[in-house]
């Protein structure tokens, strides 16, 4: 008895289970990619800088929405929410560091995200999705009605702040400290989710939003596990917006707006939810056909863009990963025995 | 008298109209083995989804071991003991059959919040989920997704995972319904072998299965219990015969 | 007695302004009850039917009434086209995928019609006899306004007639309650949503035609009132017809009040009682409690 106990973690379907948070050869490259980014393209590096932030909000609904399976129209509130913390506190010359000023931003939307979630995930469907869109409407509201504090509908501009560990500046003009400092923040930020999306809370994520009936009934506490993400996520969607505004000394509305959390989930969609890298192509693919098509053709855009949605929702629920991770399935021989 | 392990009393759950369950007086003691039959649509899914918390009642009150849990959640009472296996799989689909096992035996001895370890890695859980597997010769199929499973063998995983609770009370609603007669005995053979202490509520339409199984058999009819009794003496009442037989005749 | 004037004629605004919500909202409700649907498209059938309502009058000359008739017949076609090809495609699919397919929905409609007829305001000539004030005694009110809460009151009874008189009518709400148990009873399901999706979309046409003067029409008009109808179907309860009346008046009436006395927190206000309301009465004010 003893001996094949033994043997059962060397068994080839348990070895796969706690083998499945090793990193993959490909893993590096996106991180590879937007190094040699920064040396290759050293003028475009504020659209860079802006597609890494959109990758890290992207990156925040994913937790939510690709593992635990949140649908929500609303998570520009937690952006919009670090992004005036950052900004309040910049203007007001309270605080203006850098680095510490996202762990409070990161606070702020953690308290927000907390808050509606404890009140909002007692709810599903269709009230837990309005639910959402009237929290960060309201959150807008709320913005735009405090305006001593958020400047209103014009915003915080030319918020000062401070250069990081004291010596880099943050220069609109060569946005090269932004890339980099938004590049560092990514990437542990990245590493937070991914550890997490491997942990057995990430596991009971997934038991949740593939069965939520059947977790229930293994004795999961669910609405605590997904109150938990839905924090965690806010706190990071938080720090994106922070981000956002220390990289562009700029704060207003549009953070908190239904235009960016909408596109936000277009382009999580786009690269495939619940793929942690879904977010990289996504944002990639999105910015890349915006930036050249939006401008010019607006009109063209918002139609192409509709009819994508369309046939994403029909026939590639699972976004440019899925359909790439189809065609490998159907490249590779049948493994099984 | 000490209090039973389970205990319904004046239990009553409508909906709408209909009355689901009613004024249903039930006793499950440490160690029962305790059948529930009855016509279809005799509510006898109802009374299980009421007594794990799905459905809360209209009505009346479940103690546990003499405690009130009427109110308390579906995940409280797993933690209280209480485990049941579903009339149709609810399982993982998209997940292994090891993985499904797994994730129910983590939460069980607390590895589930973990945030900051990779899961899967616990070889005490590892273990006692492979073992599982092997008491319902599902080892072949460990690394398997659900998805690619036949459905009878699916049932078994359902099984595995109430055992991985290590539950005190087993609620088993239509455990062999689904799977092929070959492989029936494995799930038969898996209850024979349950813990004596364990108290094991079998839901079944198998009259064999039943009348092997049960040391007690409770007929349930129109939500309302219509008689109660030793495995003989259910086989004897002319009545129960006439309400399965009339059931039969309209068709 | 100038305040009384003042709140009476205040009210009669909001509510016809509810009057509208509800005419467009009350096809979502429906819809959404009956088949668990979430369509954030049909703001844009409201659009839809309001331009082709004003392009009926404008273009062919047809009379307010009767281009009311037409937007009201076309938009339920083409609703019923997309529902039969596209729409029932998504039935089983997950909420995402039904938010998807409908935000991506509308941006079509939008695109389309910013290209066919452009991004401007389409203002729609409301006939002679509709302009004007109606003496009622007391004061004068706004005619339009008074005919606009005769015929929300006109529709919402015809409305509860069919539901509560009609075979159909019986059958939708039967399927609301237990969209299961109606199957088996043997209603035909697929048709019976093809019916009430194509009516409830005539009906947003309607609603975007009547409250053009409101409401303003332009393309954006199919996603800058969308949280409004939204909140009036959760805050009314899926498929009740009366849920929605009552909820669209409070909204409506809400708005109006709160645009003169409150015109900067307002809306603020608006949302902060839906999560309010929602969050002790999730299904809705008149909705069926789930168990």
């Amino acid at each position: 008895m003893t001996l094949q106990a033994a043997g059962w973690f060397e068994h080839p379907a348990a070895v796969a289970l706690a083998r499945r948070h090793r990193l993959r050869a490909w893993e590096p490259i996106p991180w590879l990619l937007a190094v040699a980014f920064y040396f290759v393209f050293p003028k475009y590096l504020g659209f860079g800088t802006e597609l890494l932030i959109t990758v890290l909000f992207a990156i925040s609904l994913d937790l939510v929405l690709g593992y635990a399976g949140i649908v929500t129209l609303g998570h520009a509130a937690f952006f919009g929410a670090g992004a005036y913390t950052v900004g309040i506190l910049a203007k007001r010359a309270i605080w203006n560091e850098p680095m510490s000023g996202l762990v409070m931003a990161a606070l702020v939307a953690a308290l927000i995200g907390l808050g509606s979630g404890l009140v909002l995930l007692r709810t599903q469907g269709l009230t837990l999705l309005m639910l959402t869109l009237c929290t960060m409407a309201l959150l807008e509201e709320a913005a735009n009605l405090a305006h001593d504090y958020t400047g209103g509908f014009d915003g915080l501009d030319s918020l000062p702040i401070a250069p990081l560990l004291g010596t880099f500046e943050f220069n609109p003009l060569y946005p090269r400290t932004q890339y980099l400092y938004v590049l560092s923040v990514l990437f542990v930020c990245f590493i937070v989710v991914r550890t997490l999306v491997y942990s057995p809370f990430g596991q009971s994520l997934t038991g949740i939003r593939e069965n939520t009936l059947r977790m229930h009934a293994v004795g999961a506490p669910v609405r605590r596990r997904l109150v938990l993400c839905y924090t965690l996520s806010a706190a990071i969607a938080g720090v994106a917006g922070g981000i956002w505004a220390q990289a562009n000394a700029y704060v207003n509305l549009g953070t908190l707006g239904l235009d960016r959390a909408a596109t936000v989930l277009i382009i999580l969609v786009l690269g495939g939810y619940g793929r942690l890298y879904g977010a990289f192509v996504g944002a990639v693919a999105y910015m890349a056909l915006s930036h050249f098509l939006s401008k010019f053709y607006p009109t063209a855009w918002q139609l192409g863009l509709g009819l994508l949605l369309v046939v994403i929702a029909l026939f590639a629920r699972n976004g440019i990963l899925g359909i790439a991770e189809a065609a490998a399935r159907r490249l590779r021989p049948r493994a099984t025995p | 008298m000490t209090s039973p392990l389970l205990e319904t009393r004046t239990l009553c759950r409508n909906f709408g109209a209909l009355a689901a369950a009613r004024d249903i007086d039930f006793r499950l003691e440490a160690g029962a083995r305790h059948a529930l039959i009855g016509p279809n649509g005799a509510g006898k899914t109802t009374f299980v989804n009421l007594l794990t918390g799905v459905v809360p009642p209209t009505s009346g009150a479940i103690l546990l071991k003499g405690r009130d849990i009427t109110s308390v959640a579906q995940a409280q009472r797993v933690k209280l003991g209480i485990a049941r296996t579903f009339q149709i799989n609810r399982l993982f689909r998209r997940l292994s059959v090891l993985e499904n096992v797994y994730i129910a035996v983590a939460e069980r001895v607390g590895a589930a919040p973990t945030m900051f370890r990779p899961a899967g890695t616990r070889r005490d859980v590892v273990e006692e989920a492979m073992a599982l597997l092997e008491t319902l010769k599902l080892t072949p199929d460990a690394g398997r997704r659900i998805s690619e499973l036949p459905y009878g063998r699916q049932r078994l995983v359902e099984l595995a995972i109430a055992l991985g609770l290590k539950p005190e009370i087993l609620l088993l609603d239509e455990p062999a319904a689904g799977v092929p007669s070959a492989e029936s005995h494995i799930i038969l053979d898996a209850i024979d072998s349950l813990p004596r202490e364990i108290g094991v509520l079998i839901i079944d339409h198998d009259m064999d299965l039943v009348f092997r199984f049960a040391e007690r058999i409770t007929v349930l009819v129109g939500g309302a219990v219509f008689a109660s009794g030793t495995p003989r003496e259910i086989g004897a009442d002319a009545n129960v015969r006439a309400v399965y037989l009339g059931q039969a005749a309209r068709g | 007695m100038i305040l009384g004037v003042d709140v009476a004629s205040m009210l009669l605004g909001g509510v016809a302004a509810g009057m509208v919500l509800f005419i467009v909202s009350v096809g979502l409700s429906v819809t959404m009850g009956l088949m668990g649907f979430v369509n954030l498209a049909h703001g844009g059938f409201a659009m839809l039917g309001g331009y082709a309502i004003a392009q009926a009058m404008k273009l062919w000359g047809l009379g307010f009434v009767a281009a009311l008739v037409f937007g009201f017949v076309v938009t339920a076609l083409v609703s019923a086209v997309l529902e039969r090809l596209l729409y029932s495609r998504l039935y089983r699919a997950s909420e995402l995928d039904q938010v998807l397919f409908t935000i991506g929905l509308v941006f079509m409609m939008i695109a389309s019609v910013t290209v066919l007829v452009g991004p401007e305001n389409q203002p729609l000539k409301l006939p002679p006899f509709l302009q004007g004030q109606l003496n009622l005694g007391i004061t004068h009110y706004r005619t339009y306004s008074v005919v606009l809460i005769v015929v929300g009151v006109v529709i919402v009874s015809g409305l509860w007639l069919g539901f509560e008189r009609t075979r159909t009518g019986a059958q939708i709400r039967a399927a609301v309650d237990n969209r299961r148990m109606a199957e088996s009873l043997g209603i035909n399901i697929g048709r019976l949503f093809t019916l009430t999706f194509a009516f409830g979309s005539g009906m947003a046409a309607l609603g975007g035609g009547l409250g053009a003067e409101f409401l303003g029409l332009d393309p954006q008009y199919a996603l800058k009132y969308l949280v409004y109808f939204l909140i009036v179907v959760a805050v009314g309860g899926l498929g009740r017809v009366t849920g929605v009346f009552y909820a669209a008046l409070l909204i409506g009436v809400l708005d109006f009040t709160l645009k003169k006395y409150m015109p900067q927190g307002g809306t603020a206000f608006i949302y902060a009682l839906t999560i309010l309301l929602l969050l002790w009465r999730p299904q809705g004010l008149f909705g069926a409690k789930t168990a």
